[in-house]
This record gives C-alpha cells, sequence and structure tokens, in this order.
C-alpha cells in the first residue's frame, strides 16, 4: 500500500487512500508521543477494524502501546465477539472489557429499557472505563461522513472531566498540528480516520486484505421484522412475539452493534467487491440501520455532548 | 427560484459500478486528493453550493433526502424548495440561527479524485475559522453573490487564503440565475476583483459563473451561458495541480514525531515526511545537532521501501547511532532547515484573551514544543483595509505581525517555502487553549544561522588588555528608587581601582540613541532591546557596563541576560517602597502621573515586575545610596 515507484525525481503522485493512511498514522504517533495513557476504543465493527490495522502500521515493528477497550453490552452478536478476541491476539495488544456493573446488576437490555440500554450499557460504560483506568486519550473509529455533527467535530476532541463535549469551545486544528494538552482529569477522543468515507473504508480493507466480521457479508441467517427494522435472531435471548417465528433470509450488515437494536438489509453480497458494489448503488444511508439516530435531527449531536462516544 | 434537477448530475460512473464493480474500484483507487476551502460572506451561497457539490456526485442518500426534504419545508429558506445549505449546517445551535458558525468538513469524489471540503463561516467573528480551514487547503473558492459584487468580507477572505499561502484561486460569481446571466455584470465583477487581488500580492486566480442553486457551471457548462468559455467548477477541481507535488520537488525533511526501540536490535525514527524524497544510502543531517549521517533503511508494516516521498509516513533506521529524538527533523545533507531562537511573525489570535506581550506561551511547530514570549506587535492588518494599524495587543481575530524569541533554538523554515516547517500554534500555559496560529516569515539578528564577522581581535582580546572581566551591572527599580545615584558612586569606586567601566543612563539614552521611542509597554520593550545590545557590544569591547533603567518587565530583563554569556550579567533590584519613592519624587513625576498629566508612568498606571532572584538585592530602606555602592563593589570585586 505505501509502496511508491522509484521514478527518477519525477513528483510521485500519492493516492488519496495514501494520503489517509499517511495522515491517520501521523495521528497515532502524535497521541502516542504526547498522551501520558492512551487507550483504543475498540468496537469491532469494520471502522475499529481499520483503524486497529492503521495503529499496527503506525508502531511495527512494535505492536501499538496501547490496550485495545472494549465497552461490552453483552448483547454484540456472536461473531463479534469471536473476531475481537482473535483480532486482539493476533495483534498482541491487550484487551480490556468493561461491562457497566450497574446495568448488569439491574439487567438493563434493549427490549425493556430502550434509551436507557444505550445510555448505561455505552455511554455510562465508557466513562467508568475512561476513569477505573485513568485513560487521558482514547482513539475512537468515528468518521466525518458518517453524521453532520460528526463533519464539525476535532480529530482531537477535549472532553471535560464530566467527559462532555462542548462544540462551542473546540481547539481551532491547523495544519498537522494537535494541541494534546489537558488538566488533569479532562481527556481527549482522537479520531484518526476522521477524513475516510465509507467507501475509503471497504476499499481499503480489500487493498489490505483487512479481516472483517463475516456478518458484513450475506448469508442466510434467522430474521424478523420490527418497527421497519430487519433484525436477526442471534442467539436464544431474542424475544419473539407470541406465535412469532424467525424467517430465514439472505442478509447482511451494513453497520455492527448490539443485535437486537442492528437493522439489516436484505442482500446476496457475499464478496467484498459485490458488498462495495451494493454501497454504491445503494441509495440508504449508513447509519440508517441503527435505531440509535432515529430521533431528532440533532439527537447525535446532544448525546455527544453528554458523553457518548 | 429554480428547483434543483431531480436528477442529480453523476459524477461518479453509475454504469460501471453496476456492470464491472472491480474496474470501477481500480479506478476510484488511483484517485488523487484535494483539500479545498469555500469562503463567502453570509447568504453569498457557500452551503448551497457545497449541498450542491455533494447532490451532484451522489453522496447524498435516499434517507437523507427524505430528512432534507422535510428539513426543507420546515426551516428551509427557499420556500420549500430543497435548501441545500441544510446539508451541510451540522450543529443545533446553527440550524436555529440559519448559519453556519464553525468550520465542517464535507467528502465527495469525482472519477479523478476526492475531495475534501472546508466549509467556513462568513461572518466578522470567525476569521479563526476561516484560517482553520484554509491551513490544510490547495485551493480556495471566493464566493461572491453576482448581485451584490465585492464586499467588505470578500476582500478578508482573499487577504486571509492569501495570508495562509493558498495558490489556487477560483473566483465563483454565483447567483448567476438571479441576474439574468449578465455577462456585463459578470465582466465587471471580475475586473474589479483582478484590481484587487493585484493589489494585495494575489498573483493569479480562476474566475467562473455559477449558480450553485441552479446548477450552472459546477458539472456542466451553462445553456445560459454561451459566452463563458472556461473550465467548470468540477472540471477545475480535477486537474489544478496539488500542493503535495510541489512539496516533493524541495529537499528532503521529515520532523521526527517518536523514536522507536521494540528491542536492542532496532532503532528507528519515525514521521511524516513533509517535503522531498528519501532513499536507502541518502546522506542527511539532524537538525538542529547538525549530525551527518545516512538512511539504512525505510521501514514499513509492508517492507522495506526504495524510496519514500512527501506525504508518507515511515521509519527510517539510520546508518550511525547518532543523537535523534521527537522534535529533530531528518533533513537532506546538503540543503538541511536553519535554526534560529528570534523570529518575526504574523499572528492570528483566536482566544477571547487577548495576546500579552512578554507573557511565555507554548509554541508547536511540526514536532517541537518550546517556550515563546511574544513582544508587542510591531502592527495590526485591518483586514478589512489591509491597512497597517499600531496595536499593543491582539484580540480575538486580530491579526498582526510580531517579533518572538523561543527559549531553545526552533528548526524553521519560512512559511511562504514551507507550511509544516513554518505554520505553528500557541498554547496558553495554564487554559492549555490553542490561543493563536503564527506563520514565521524570517529568523532576527541572533539567529544561529546568521554568520558573524570574524574579528581577529575578539572580546577575550579586548578585556585581557584591560585586565578585567566584561560585567553588565543591570540596575533595576522604580522611578526615583537611586538607581542613578548608586549606579554613579559603583562607577567612581571602579574607576578609583583603575577598573574600564561605562555607565549607560536611561534618561541620557532617552535624549539621543531612544529619542523616537514613548512610554507605552511596546516603546519600553524596544527601548531595553536597544539598550542591552549597546551594553553586549561595550561589554565586547572589554568594558564593565552599568545601566540605569527602570527596566520594568521581567521578559526584558532575561531577555538582555540571554544575550550575555553566562556570569556576565549582573541584576541589581534597587529596592524601594512606592510609597517612599513617590514621598522623595526628585523629579515631580509621580505628581504628574498622579495628576494623570504622565501616561503609562510605572507603579501608578504601568506595572513593575520585580526582579524573581536578582544577583544583589538593595533594599533602600536598608542602606543608604553609599552603603549600597560599597556593597555592589566589595560583592563583585572584593
Amino acid at each position: 500500500m505505501s509502496d511508491v515507484a522509484n521514478t527518477g525525481g519525477k513528483p510521485v503522485s500519492l493516492t488519496h487512500l495514501q494520503r489517509l493512511e499517511a495522515e491517520s498514522i501521523h495521528i497515532l504517533q502524535e497521541v502516542v508521543a504526547e498522551a501520558e495513557r492512551p487507550v483504543m476504543l475498540y468496537s469491532v465493527g469494520k471502522d475499529s477494524a481499520v483503524m486497529l490495522h492503521l495503529a499496527r502500521k503506525a508502531f511495527h515493528p512494535a505492536p501499538p502501546p496501547f490496550p485495545l477497550l472494549h465497552v461490552d453490552t453483552t448483547w454484540k452478536f456472536q461473531d463479534m465477539y469471536r473476531m475481537r478476541d482473535r483480532m486482539a491476539a493476533e495483534s498482541g495488544m491487550e484487551l480490556l472489557v468493561h461491562r457497566n456493573p450497574e446495568a448488569m446488576a439491574r439487567g438493563i437490555n434493549p427490549f425493556d429499557h430502550g434509551a436507557l440500554h444505550t445510555d448505561l450499557w455505552k455511554t455510562e460504560g465508557l466513562k467508568q472505563a475512561l476513569e477505573t483506568h485513568g485513560f487521558d486519550a482514547a482513539f475512537g473509529g468515528a468518521r466525518r461522513d458518517e453524521e453532520k455533527s460528526r463533519a464539525k467535530e476535532r480529530i482531537f476532541s477535549f472532553r471535560n472531566a464530566a467527559h462532555r463535549w462542548d462544540p462551542k469551545t473546540q481547539r481551532p486544528e491547523l495544519w498537522r498540528l494537535y494541541n494534546a494538552r489537558k488538566a488533569k482529569g479532562e481527556s481527549i477522543r482522537v479520531f484518526p480516520i476522521s477524513n475516510w468515507t465509507e467507501l475509503d473504508i471497504w476499499q481499503y480493507i480489500q487493498l489490505e486484505s483487512i479481516p472483517i466480521v463475516p456478518l458484513y457479508f450475506a448469508a442466510p441467517r434467522p430474521t424478523v421484522t420490527r418497527d421497519g427494522l430487519l433484525l436477526m435472531v442471534d442467539d436464544e435471548r431474542f424475544r419473539l412475539a407470541p406465535g412469532e417465528v424467525p424467517v430465514e433470509r439472505s442478509i447482511r450488515f451494513r453497520t455492527l452493534g448490539d443485535y437486537p437494536l442492528t437493522g439489516a438489509v436484505e442482500s446476496r453480497a457475499a464478496t467484498l467487491s459485490a458488498v462495495i458494489q451494493e454501497t454504491l448503488l445503494t441509495t440508504t444511508s449508513e447509519r440508517q440501520g441503527r435505531a440509535i439516530d432515529k430521533d431528532a435531527g440533532a439527537s447525535m449531536e446532544k448525546k455527544k455532548q453528554e458523553g457518548y462516544f | 427560484m429554480p428547483a434543483p434537477s431531480s436528477t442529480p448530475t453523476a459524477y461518479q460512473t453509475d454504469a460501471l459500478i453496476a456492470e464491472d464493480i472491480d474496474a470501477y474500484l481500480d479506478l476510484h483507487r488511483h484517485k488523487s486528493l484535494l483539500r479545498f476551502i469555500t469562503c463567502g460572506s453570509v447568504d453569498d451561497g457557500k452551503s448551497t453550493l457545497i449541498g450542491r457539490l455533494l447532490y451532484d456526485s451522489r453522496m447524498i442518500f435516499d434517507d437523507q433526502l427524505a430528512s432534507l426534504e422535510a428539513d426543507s419545508r420546515r426551516v428551509g429558506t427557499q420556500g420549500g424548495q430543497i435548501d441545500f445549505a441544510l446539508l451541510v449546517d451540522g450543529l443545533a445551535a446553527e440550524r436555529e440561527q440559519g448559519i453556519t458558525i464553525d468550520v465542517a468538513y464535507r467528502f465527495f469524489s469525482t472519477e479523478k479524485r476526492k475531495f475534501i471540503v472546508a466549509d467556513t463561516p462568513g461572518h466578522e467573528q470567525y476569521t479563526r475559522n476561516m484560517v482553520t480551514g484554509a491551513s490544510t487547503a490547495d485551493l480556495a473558492v471566493i464566493l461572491i453573490d453576482a448581485r451584490k459584487g465585492i464586499l467588505t468580507q470578500t476582500r478578508r477572505h482573499s487577504y486571509l487564503v492569501h495570508l495562509l499561502g493558498i495558490r489556487n484561486l477560483v473566483l465563483a460569481v454565483n447567483k448567476m440565475d438571479l441576474i439574468g446571466y449578465d455577462q456585463a455584470r459578470y465582466d465587471a465583477i471580475v475586473a474589479a476583483y483582478a484590481e484587487f487581488a493585484a493589489s494585495i500580492g494575489i498573483e493569479s486566480f480562476v474566475p467562473m459563473p455559477i449558480s450553485g442553486l441552479a446548477g450552472d457551471t459546477i458539472a456542466t457548462r451553462s445553456a445560459s451561458m454561451p459566452w463563458y468559455s472556461g473550465p467548470t467548477l468540477i472540471e477545475h477541481l480535477e486537474t489544478v495541480p496539488l500542493d503535495i507535488a510541489a512539496d516533493q520537488a524541495q529537499p528532503f525533511r521529515m520532523p521526527v514525531q517518536m523514536v522507536k526501540r521494540p528491542d536492542l536490535d532496532f532503532r528507528g525514527v519515525a514521521g511524516l515526511i513533509v517535503s522531498g524524497a528519501v532513499r536507502p544510502g541518502d546522506p542527511v543531517r539532524i537538525v538542529p545537532s547538525g549530525r551527518i549521517t545516512s538512511i539504512a533503511r525505510i521501514v514499513t508494516f509492508d517492507g522495506d521501501l526504495a524510496c519514500a516521498v512527501a506525504g508518507q509516513s515511515v521509519t527510517l533506521v539510520l546508518a550511525d547511532d547518532v543523537d535523534c529524538s521527537r522534535g529533530d527533523v531528518v533533513a537532506s545533507a546538503a540543503s538541511p532547515p536553519e535554526s534560529a531562537d528570534q523570529f518575526e511573525a504574523s499572528l492570528v489570535w483566536m482566544a477571547d484573551e487577548p495576546m500579552l506581550p512578554g507573557r511565555s506561551y507554548l509554541l508547536k511547530l511540526a514536532t517541537q514544543t518550546v517556550s515563546a514570549q511574544v513582544q508587542a506587535p510591531k502592527y495590526q492588518v485591518n483586514v478589512n483595509t489591509m491597512a497597517r494599524l499600531p496595536a499593543r495587543t491582539l484580540e480575538l481575530n486580530a491579526i498582526g505581525v510580531a517579533n518572538l524569541s523561543t527559549d531553545k533554538p526552533l528548526v524553521f523554515e519560512p512559511y511562504a517555502d514551507s507550511r509544516a516547517l513554518g505554520g505553528f500554534i500557541l498554547i496558553d500555559k495554564i487554559s492549555n487553549a490553542t490561543v493563536a496560529a503564527g506563520l514565521l516569515h524570517f529568523a532576527l539578528r541572533r539567529a544561529a544561522n546568521v554568520h558573524w564577522q570574524a574579528v581577529e581581535i575578539n572580546r577575550e582580546a579586548h578585556a585581557r588588555l584591560k585586565n578585567q572581566t566584561p560585567k553588565v551591572l543591570w540596575f533595576t527599580g522604580l522611578s526615583g528608587a537611586g538607581k542613578s545615584t548608586i549606579a554613579n558612586l559603583v562607577e567612581k569606586k571602579l574607576h578609583a581601582m583603575g577598573l574600564h567601566s561605562f555607565l549607560l543612563d536611561g534618561d541620557n539614552i532617552r535624549h539621543g540613541l531612544n529619542r523616537d521611542l514613548g512610554f507605552t509597554d511596546a516603546d519600553r520593550v524596544e527601548n531595553i532591546r536597544r539598550v542591552g545590545e549597546v551594553a553586549r557590544l561595550m561589554t565586547d569591547a572589554g568594558l564593565i557596563v552599568l545601566t540605569a533603567f527602570i527596566s520594568p518587565f521581567r521578559a526584558e530583563r532575561r531577555l538582555v541576560r540571554d544575550l550575555m554569556p553566562p556570569g556576565e550579567f549582573v541584576e541589581i533590584h534597587i529596592d524601594t517602597t512606592l510609597t517612599d519613592a513617590e514621598r522623595r519624587d526628585v523629579k515631580g513625576l509621580y505628581a504628574k502621573a498622579r495628576r494623570g498629566e504622565l501616561r503609562n508612568f510605572t507603579g501608578i498606571d504601568s506595572p513593575y515586575e520585580p526582579p524573581e532572584r536578582p544577583e544583589i538585592h538593595i533594599d533602600t530602606a536598608v542602606l543608604d545610596a553609599e552603603q549600597s555602592a560599597e556593597l555592589i563593589v566589595r560583592t563583585l570585586f572584593g
């Protein structure tokens, strides 16, 4: 990917993916050089897969000098847990798994608790994990093309001691100069793949043969339809309505999260090329598959202010 | 108001995606990347233009379009028609106000390139955001509303993108549909802009008549403007030369981000190459140390490289075990960058709290972080008229030129030659906020790269002949503390001892060398700087120099101290209370200041910063002038 021909002094035309890769590596190295205790938030999705791959490149020949943190809700797809453990082993990185003990004790689940489920497991869980380990910089795989409020977030995004994001006091980010300084108790979220688009991610996965969760590829899977979402019955905890019978459909996922909240699309795209082809031809944006974003236009901004990643 | 065409003009080859996805991906894989910025006044149609680019390039999905249509009916400004601006106005606060208040980055691609657009606000108080967006852009699109022509804000935006070194400028005369596609009006605007552009040093720009709303001259030539034969906006964006190509033609430089030392057998320095190219075997110089070595390997995750160029992140293994760490720059051995510790720079102030001359800020340039003191601005630029105005400080969104000094040498290049080694930020040490962006112009006198005229009779020779060690006895204290009186007594004693000395007195110097200076903070800084330089020259001549100046600011006394070899600067604090000084008031100045007849008087309406660790401290409440002089002579020459 990063090799360029020896052209004897003529300008070498780097592709946009080579430029993005170099930018991401630069960001990863800046954080390690300037932060005291960085961590990588690893959600097991395709964006996390690319971010992890970039980290391995950035610190080669050593493994990345920070742990992977998975903020678990216990409701991820089983395939995701398998991929998570495999990638932690392959990268030689320490894997930290955090499950909010309060959510665990109260049996918070996506069927009964709606928004509280996301708030307790993810938002609160993340804060707990960061505080428990004293991490002062957390890498996240968010991209600016995903959503409007993300488009305005900095690459180094400052959080106060209460983990809140204030869009009005963001630090200006000029050239390649990132200000990573912070007071005790404050932290930064860093988004090394801010400038990648969904197509860039897919193409890079293909070029670099990056392993991703099989759920991204179409296969016959047991499904039910709820509120317009096509859900997969991933394990026995899925509550079927009386008389409801899972139907086997050829489906794949454009985005991965908690399986009872993540909508699938019907598809026959079983290869990377086919998935990319379908992605390009489709006319539904990526996050639509996630129930979390279905509120008012500004919902993500509100969640982010409260500390959601 | 014409409705946007319902079928978007697809820049992407949809047919190819459907028929041969692998061929399409191969095409996409080889695209290059162009970053650009759009700037214009409020209502010039920036957001609409960007929305149009996203819409036409199919970056907007059906569900987003549905929500856009709903939003357009609810809060849109286009009478129920699709309001493209809503696509890009991201934050809730701005959607309510109907204006863009921060930098947002958008993405789209055509068959040839991927684009990252910085969308920045047009109104006055957000110079900060525009400068931020412009700092990474290869190209700027300056939007003008054809109905309004060139506005004050057009001038400001043009000045800023020129200041930030953007060479490719597009003048997009927008809303042509609203003036009936009138060529004469368009030509008049372009002519007026050409005149203005030349006056601020913009060498060239590409004008085009467009309509963001109707799509004219965006992706396709407009049937309504047969008289326009230039490129469409998309054609131009696809073919304009990239900055990265120019960077590669420059000498090799890689600021070191980190040293990788996973085990005893491997030591590499990692970073992003900011200019030039490098191959194994190339001789390189580590700056600022100046040590020369060569490249043994270019290491990446994907294997060693035979060549790496500007824009790539690599790890270099050096042939020799030379000192090289974060902040150093690995550079072409033949033409390395300079290093210096005093500069002239343009500053764009970005914080609510104004700049404080003399305050120590952190300065980050490439991978170097140092302490820097900024002097009072030489002038501020009125960004609307480009006039140079006198200024004592810089406030939020102000742009000025000032000298600054750093606590250690900084590897740099003038911003005009290198954004990576000439652009910096200032960080407040307490709040950690990024308070300013800076552009280095050149190094000042003391810079390490200034070659001194070698003189054969050097300072040691001068001092030897006089049989003494040169010194500066720097008397500081409030007006009327007794500095001149005591210094005078000290000099008489030195003279009696057969020592060669010279007394520089504040009042006397102000009658001659410094008679052009007043008593503002900025002038006080310059006063002391000149005296410091004169004192230093006199010590080079072997003299013991006594200076009697209020010299109220620590920063400037520190500046003079740093001019001198260690041990030769002796700070003597003639410490008297304000009450005592005012009671004695030998020259009647305190009384005048109290009556308001004298402005900027130290102790009254201008601060005095006492020394923290003076070499000698004289308490005038305890010692009289004769005793003080005796103590000083005994301490230094006893």
